[in-house]
């Protein structure tokens, strides 16, 4: 019997990689990666729910989720790009002239 | 244990996988190139809840495009080239334990079941086709966000363009 | 009438505004017949209210004229209005009448003095508060002229602004005004609480119903009402402001400190008597106080070198005459002493003012002398005012002054007080005669004792100054007559203010009561007072004029005596030592410790503490996005520890 929580469950772990990722990594590239893999999980969720809830709306922001997430992440390496042409790094931890 | 068990098991533990083995990749290329099953297996797990339109969607557009992009932005870059010393933050310690700490909490919350109902048929649940469906509710009750939506693109094509240009030397 | 009444004292509040828009673009001499002019008018608009009084029926005699209600709180009402009875006619007469003279008399002494239309101005400004303190017909209204004579005293003290004696002589006037005030104004509270109104006639009407003699609070009232009075009318203990007043102009101390502003304590005294005879322990402590002020002050008077301070002494001695017959219930008699002396101290200052001018400022009278010849109208109208001081009849001096001598004989006051009030003020004026006779005596007879270079300038003063001189002179001479003794039945000054004080209950004001109008009594009392003062100015002319080494014996035997008098019996230096340095320390402390340290310090700690805790909050700052990320799942992890558990 697979119910609803499997889902969630799911859907949380593949979360917290993402959060993994996202705050234990240097490279800028794979924490935007992180990101893409949590947008993942969020989605995931949604059509879950949609289709234990019968109701097509959740479907509906998925896809507006990943529209999102396409502009983001081409945005973010947009960025990264200017940055690695200036700073010559994309590690981020070598990037905090917004300090203080 | 249905066929339906076994798939989602089987999908769901892929996915679980790839996706550990992509975040912890030194080489960004093999970061990515771990990512595109574990993209596709989500597919999968789409179509195992009816949305067979959004698993299409999800392999075009997030494994497919944006993983292509992913690419070449390092291949760009020469980023597969730098070797850092290490890979991980300075506060990767405190960050693990944040990150244990919330799956815990996550799937505890997860569990308390919400729907504690009989498994609901595939197909039936919904009654029309899927993308029927999808488009039905896109183009009446969410017709202004979807507009939006291609106007974000838009913006996003013309950001992309402009970040990433090089300094013209005069 | 109501019209007249009202112009009373419009006329000078025009004059004050047309100074105030174009005073310094006029000349003098049009600012000088502005001035005099307006107080001249209101001098005939006051003739001509009076008259309407006149003919009406004694008993009868009151006009209220009201111009519009100011106040309006509740039950609480205070009105816009004048009040014109014979009090206050006999007031507004005395203030502008004089008032008029001197302003003539200043066109001559301020001749070129830079600030003459500002002069003018305060003047003008001063009889106009006066006017309003005497004509208006309830409490508060007395009360703001009251202040504004303050002001303008204040003003006029310290005209010469750039002497530092003047500017602080004036802070103290006011000063010492502002405490009297306070028991002024605690005394009208008392009086809005107890009757729901400040209205003369109201109050007067109820109070009687309101309070049986000898009731706590009527005492407490009368009592604070009285305390202003002292403020105002220089009595101990807050006498110390008037000698220094005297740094001010002479003409102004004529007008302001000795025949009007100083007499407006008597004057509310006077008006309020039907308080005060409801509260004969607070008119037993009036007489006593008005008593030893006037001994007092005489001691002082005998041994000061300066002529202004002798007449200033002189006149808290006369104000304190003035209380002792108000505290002895002979409110006629209190009036009538303050309008001769409006007429004879006036012309005192204003002879003295003519004597300094012509000396060029010279006011030591160690170093006068002489002067009858060279100044003979100055010297023959200054005699007069001084024999009228010293009470020789038939002058005016004498009429006044005996009556209260005789009222405080025959008054009502338990034990030996009458006798004893009686006898100090024998004794004052012995001291009365003897002071100013000696002043006359030091200037005007003998060697010259002057400085060669001033007696070169020394002349008689023009017309101008002349001839106030002379008016006055006269009014001292025959002013008495107003008030000639009871017996001869043909007193005006009784016939005029008696039913007014009578009429309101208690014992009327003839010396308290239940009197024995012995006529024996009433004669050898009157002896007794020409023969004292008669002594007076024979032994003034023998010590002083004849045989001055007689006076040098007194002086050096009695020299503890003699420096007592001398330094005004240390009230002064008193003051200083309990007040004015404690409360400049005080001051000090409060300076120091609670706005320095206090106040500035928890600024600073305030401002300084937001600085380092800014500092400290940057530090989260890191710069690092990851950092920031991180503490947002850690926010994320406790909002879900919180639901959970």
């Amino acid at each position: 019997m697979i119910t609803l929580s499997h889902y969630l469950v799911l859907s949380a772990i593949l979360f917290v990689i993402g959060v993994t990722g996202v705050l234990m990594r240097r490279n800028v590239i794979i924490i935007l990666l992180s990101i893409e893999l949590m947008l993942t999980a969020v989605n995931l969720n949604f059509i879950a729910f949609s289709h234990y809830m019968k109701n097509p709306v959740g479907q509906v922001f998925v896809f507006f989720v990943m529209t999102v997430a396409a502009a983001e992440a081409t945005l973010g390496l947009a960025i990264v790009v200017a940055l690695f042409r200036n700073l010559e790094t994309v590690n981020v931890d070598e990037i905090n002239q917004m300090k203080g | 244990m249905g066929l339906y068990d076994i798939m989602f098991f089987y999908l769901a533990s892929v996915v679980v996988i790839t996706a550990l083995l992509a975040v912890s990749r030194a080489n960004p290329v093999y970061a990515v190139v771990f990512l595109i099953p574990c993209f596709f297996h989500v597919a999968g797990l789409f179509v195992l809840l009816g949305a067979e339109f959004l698993a299409v969607i999800q392999i075009l557009v997030p494994a497919g495009a944006l993983m292509i992009l992913y690419l070449f932005v390092v291949f760009l870059l020469n980023l597969s080239e730098i070797k850092g010393r290490r890979i991980t933050h300075r506060q990767s310690l405190l960050a693990g334990i944040v990150a244990v700490l919330l799956v815990f909490l996550l799937v505890v919350l997860s569990m308390q079941s919400l729907f504690p109902g009989p498994f609901q048929e595939l197909v039936e649940g919904i009654g029309i086709d899927n993308t029927a469906a999808v488009g039905g509710s896109l183009y009446t009750k969410f017709l202004f966000p979807f507009e939006l939506a291609s106007l974000v693109l838009l913006v996003v094509m013309f950001g992309a363009m402009v970040l990433a240009r090089r300094e013209e030397k005069e | 009438m109501t019209n007249a009444i009202v112009l009373v004292p419009l006329f000078p509040l025009l004059a004050v505004l047309a100074n105030l828009l174009f005073g310094r673009k006029m000349s003098e001499k049009a600012v000088g017949i502005m001035g005099s002019g307006a107080i001249g008018a209101s001098f005939l608009a006051a003739v001509t209210a009076v008259v309407g009084l006149v003919v009406m029926e004694p008993g009868h005699r009151l006009t209220e004229v009201v111009l519009y209600q100011w106040i309006s709180s509740g039950a609480f009402t205070v009105d816009i209005g004048f009040l014109l009875d014979p009090l206050s006619a006999v007031m507004i007469l005395v203030v502008s009448g004089v008032g008029f003279l001197i302003h003539v008399y200043s066109i001559g002494y301020m001749h070129h003095d830079k600030g003459f239309s500002r002069y003018f101005l305060y003047l003008n400004l001063f009889v106009f508060a006066m006017l309003l303190l005497v004509m208006g017909n309830s409490y508060l209204l007395l009360f703001i002229g009251w202040e504004g004579v303050g002001l303008c005293s204040y003003l006029l003290i310290g005209f010469w602004y750039h002497k530092d004696s003047a500017a602080d002589a004036g802070k103290k006037a006011f000063i010492v005004n502002r405490i009297g005030d306070f028991g002024f104004m605690l005394g009208m509270l008392f009086i809005a609480v107890t009757f729901g109104t400040l209205n003369f006639t109201k109050v007067f009407a109820e109070a009687p119903h309101v309070f049986h003699t000898g009731d706590g609070m009527i005492i407490l009232i009368t009592l604070l009402l009285f305390v202003g009075a002292c403020g105002k009318s220089a009595q101990i203990p807050l006498h110390v402001w008037l000698p220094d007043a005297m740094e001010g102009p002479t003409p102004v101390s004529a007008l302001i400190h000795a025949a009007t502003m100083v007499t407006a304590g008597v004057y509310m005294v006077s008006r309020s008597h039907v308080l005060y005879n409801l509260a004969p322990e607070t008119l037993l402590v009036v007489a006593i106080v008005g008593c030893l002020t006037a001994f007092f002050a005489g001691t002082i008077a005998l041994v000061q070198n300066d002529i202004k301070r002798v007449l200033a002494y002189s006149t808290v001695s006369q104000l304190g005459y003035m209380f002792l017959a108000a505290g002895v219930g002979a409110y006629t008699a209190a009036i009538f002493h303050l309008m001769t002396h409006a007429f004879f101290k006036a012309l005192l200052f204003l002879g003295a003012g003519s004597v300094i001018h012509a000396l060029s400022d010279e006011q030591d009278i160690r170093k006068m002398g002489g002067l009858r010849k060279i100044m003979p109208t100055t010297y023959k109208t200054f005699v007069i005012a001084s024999l009228a001081i010293a009470g020789i009849p038939p002058l005016a001096g004498f009429m006044s002054k005996d009556e209260i001598l005789y009222s405080t004989f025959n008054s009502t006051h338990p034990g030996a007080a009458p006798i004893l009030l009686w006898s100090v003020g024998i004794l004052t004026a012995f001291m009365t005669a003897f002071y100013m006779f000696r002043l006359v005596y030091k200037t005007f007879h003998g060697e010259s004792r002057m400085d060669p270079e001033v007696e070169k300038h020394a002349h008689e003063s023009p017309p101008v100054i002349t001839v106030p001189l002379s008016i006055l002179a006269v009014l001292s001479a025959v002013g008495g007559f107003l008030g000639i003794p009871i017996f001869l039945k043909a007193n005006v000054m009784h016939n005029w203010l008696g039913p007014l004080f009578e009429a309101a209950g208690g014992h009327g004001d003839e010396a308290g009561g239940a009197v024995h109008h012995s006529l024996t009594t009433e004669l050898g009392l009157m002896a007794l007072s020409v023969a004292v003062a008669t002594g007076g100015i024979l032994l003034a002319l023998n010590i002083i004029l004849k045989r001055p080494h007689v006076a040098e014996g007194i002086r050096n035997s009695f020299g503890y005596l003699y420096d007592l008098f001398l330094n005004k019996w240390w009230v002064d230096e008193l003051y200083d030592m309990v007040i004015v340095r404690p409360l400049r320390q005080i001051a000090g402390i409060f300076w120091t410790v609670f706005d320095e340290k206090g106040i500035d310090g928890t600024l600073h700690g305030i401002g300084g503490g937001a600085l380092r805790s800014g500092g400290f909050l940057s530090k989260l700052q890191t710069g690092f996005v990851q950092n920031y990320a991180l503490s947002m799942a850690g926010g994320l992890v406790l909002i879900l520890l919180w639901v959970l558990f």
